[in-house]
C-alpha cells in the first residue's frame, strides 16, 4: 500500500514541488543579483500561459517525442518512489534523455540541433558517476532496491560522502545550472538561442518545463535517499538536506560563468574519478 | 491581471538603432528597474516571445527579418515599437536607406516615443502592451474555439 501511496504522491505533487522550487530559485537568485525577483508562483503562471499559446508545430513528432520525455521520467521517479532498484531508475532516466535529444533534433533550427549534441555530451559526463552511485549504494547496503537502502540502520552517506559530493556536482548538470547549462539556460542570451529548446513553443515547451520538474523532484530524491535510514528522524534530515544542495546549486548557479563542452567532460570525469571511484575502491577494500 | 499578463516573455530586436534605445532596454532588467519583478522575461527566442521590442527604423537590410521573427511568434502576440526612429524613422526618415517606423513592415500595438526612450517609459509601454496582448487573448481562444467546432 505504501508504494503506490507514494508514487501516487510523486506523480500529483512533483509538478507542484518542482514548480515552486524552481519559483524559489529565481526568486533566491534575483535577491543574489540585487534585484526583487518575480513572485514564487511565477514558473505556475508561465506554465499557464505556455498553455494557451498558440502551437506552433515545426514538425509532427516533436509534442510526442516531448511527452515521451515526460512520461518517462515520471516513470524513472516513480520507480524511485515506489522502492523499486534503482539501476533500472537510472536506466529509465537516461532514456528519457535521448527523448529529449532527438525531440531538439528532429527540427530543423541549428541551434537546437547544436543543443542536442551538447545534450549528449552532458549524458556523457554524468552517465559514469550515476551507475557508480548504484554499485556504490550496494557495497554500502547490500542491496539495488531502494526500499532496502532505506531501510539500513546507518545512513547510506556515512559510507559514501564522496558518492554523494560527485552526485551534487552532476545534478548542476541535470537542473541546467552553470557552468553546465550547456545544451540550454534558463537564463536568457544562451549563445545559441535557447538551445534544445530553441524550437519549441506554447504546450510544447510547458510540457517540456513539467517534465522537468519531475526531473527536479526525482534528482532531490536521490539526495535524500543518502540520508535516509529505518528511524524517522532521518525523514527532516533528509529534508533539509535536500533543500541544502538546492541552494548550493543556486549559489553555484549565480557565482560561476558557463564552461566549453570540453571543460565540463574533464572535469566531471576527473570528479567522478576522485569522489566515485576512490570512495567505491574504499568501500570494496574495507569491506 | 490574466495568465497573459502575468508572465511576458520579450524579444528584443534591434532594427536600426544607434544602440542608445537598446541600452534602455537592457537597463530596464538591471537591478535599478528589475522588469522580472512583473514575470518578464527577456527572451532571445521568437518561438518563446509574447512580446516583440523592436528599436530602430527599419531599412531594406533588416525588413526581411522584422517580418521574419515577427512570423515566427505565436499568438497572441503584440508588437511595441520604442524610441522614436522605430515609431516613425526619427531624424533618419528622409534617408535614402530607411523605409520609415516599424508599422511600414508590421503591426504596432504600442508606441514608445523618446530619444533615447527612458526605462520608466518602456516599462509603462510594455504593461500598455499587456492590456492589448489580453484583449487579444481573447480574441484568439474566440477564434481558436469557432475553428475547433
Amino acid at each position: 500500500m505504501m508504494p503506490v501511496l507514494s508514487v501516487l504522491a510523486y506523480l500529483l505533487l512533483a509538478p507542484l514541488v518542482g514548480g515552486l522550487l524552481d519559483g524559489l530559485d529565481r526568486r533566491v537568485s534575483a535577491r543574489m543579483q540585487g534585484r526583487q525577483g518575480p513572485p514564487m508562483l511565477q514558473p505556475f503562471y508561465d506554465i499557464k500561459k505556455l498553455f494557451t499559446k498558440q502551437m506552433i508545430a515545426v514538425n509532427s513528432v516533436q509534442m510526442l517525442l516531448n511527452l515521451s520525455y515526460l512520461v518517462f521520467l515520471a516513470v524513472a521517479g516513480s520507480m524511485l518512489f515506489a522502492g523499486a532498484d534503482i539501476l533500472m531508475c537510472l536506466f529509465i532516466l537516461s532514456t528519457a534523455d535521448m527523448f529529449l535529444v532527438m525531440a531538439a533534433s528532429s527540427d530543423s533550427s541549428p541551434f537546437s540541433t547544436l543543443g542536442a549534441g551538447r545534450e549528449m555530451i552532458q549524458m556523457m559526463a554524468y552517465e559514469p558517476l550515476t551507475l557508480l552511485m548504484a554499485v556504490g549504494f550496494y557495497l554500502a547496503t547490500g542491496s539495488f532496491h531502494v526500499g532496502d537502502i532505506i531501510r539500513q540502520p546507518h545512513s547510506a552517506v556515512l559510507v559514501m560522502p564522496g558518492f554523494l559530493l560527485g552526485f551534487i556536482f552532476i545534478t548542476a548538470i541535470k537542473l541546467r545550472k552553470s557552468p553546465f547549462d550547456l545544451s540550454t539556460s534558463h537564463h536568457a542570451h544562451q549563445e545559441m538561442v535557447k538551445g534544445i529548446t530553441t524550437e519549441m513553443a506554447g504546450p510544447t515547451l510547458a510540457v517540456m518545463n513539467v517534465a522537468e520538474y519531475y526531473e527536479m523532484v526525482l534528482m532531490l530524491g536521490i539526495v535524500a535517499l543518502f540520508f535516509l535510514n529505518e528511524h524517522w528522524w532521518s525523514w527532516p534530515i533528509a529534508i533539509v538536506a535536500c533543500l541544502v544542495v538546492y541552494l548550493l546549486e543556486i549559489l553555484w548557479d549565480n557565482a560561476a560563468a558557463r564552461v566549453k563542452w570540453r571543460t565540463l567532460l574533464d572535469s566531471c570525469w576527473v570528479a567522478t574519478l576522485l569522489t566515485g571511484g576512490l570512495n567505491g575502491l574504499i568501500l570494496m577494500l574495507v569491506r | 491581471m490574466k495568465k497573459l499578463a502575468k508572465s511576458p516573455w520579450l524579444l528584443h530586436y534591434d532594427a536600426s538603432s544607434c544602440n542608445g534605445c537598446d541600452i534602455e532596454v537592457l537597463a530596464c532588467t538591471t537591478p535599478k528597474y528589475d522588469i522580472e519583478r512583473f514575470g518578464i522575461i527577456n527572451t532571445g527566442d521568437p518561438f518563446q516571445a509574447d512580446i516583440l521590442l523592436i528599436t530602430g527604423g527599419v531599412n531594406s537590410q533588416c525588413e526581411q527579418v522584422v517580418k521574419q521573427l515577427y512570423e515566427q511568434m505565436p499568438n497572441p502576440k503584440v508588437v511595441v515599437a520604442v524610441g522614436i526612429c522605430a515609431c516613425t524613422g526619427g531624424v533618419f526618415k528622409d534617408c535614402y536607406n530607411i523605409k520609415g517606423g516599424i508599422d511600414t513592415v508590421i503591426p504596432v500595438d504600442v508606441y514608445v516615443p523618446g530619444c533615447a526612450a527612458r526605462p520608466q517609459a518602456i516599462i509603462d509601454g510594455v504593461v500598455k502592451a499587456l492590456e492589448i496582448l489580453e484583449e487579444k487573448r481573447q480574441g484568439y481562444r474566440e477564434h481558436a474555439g469557432k475553428g475547433e467546432s
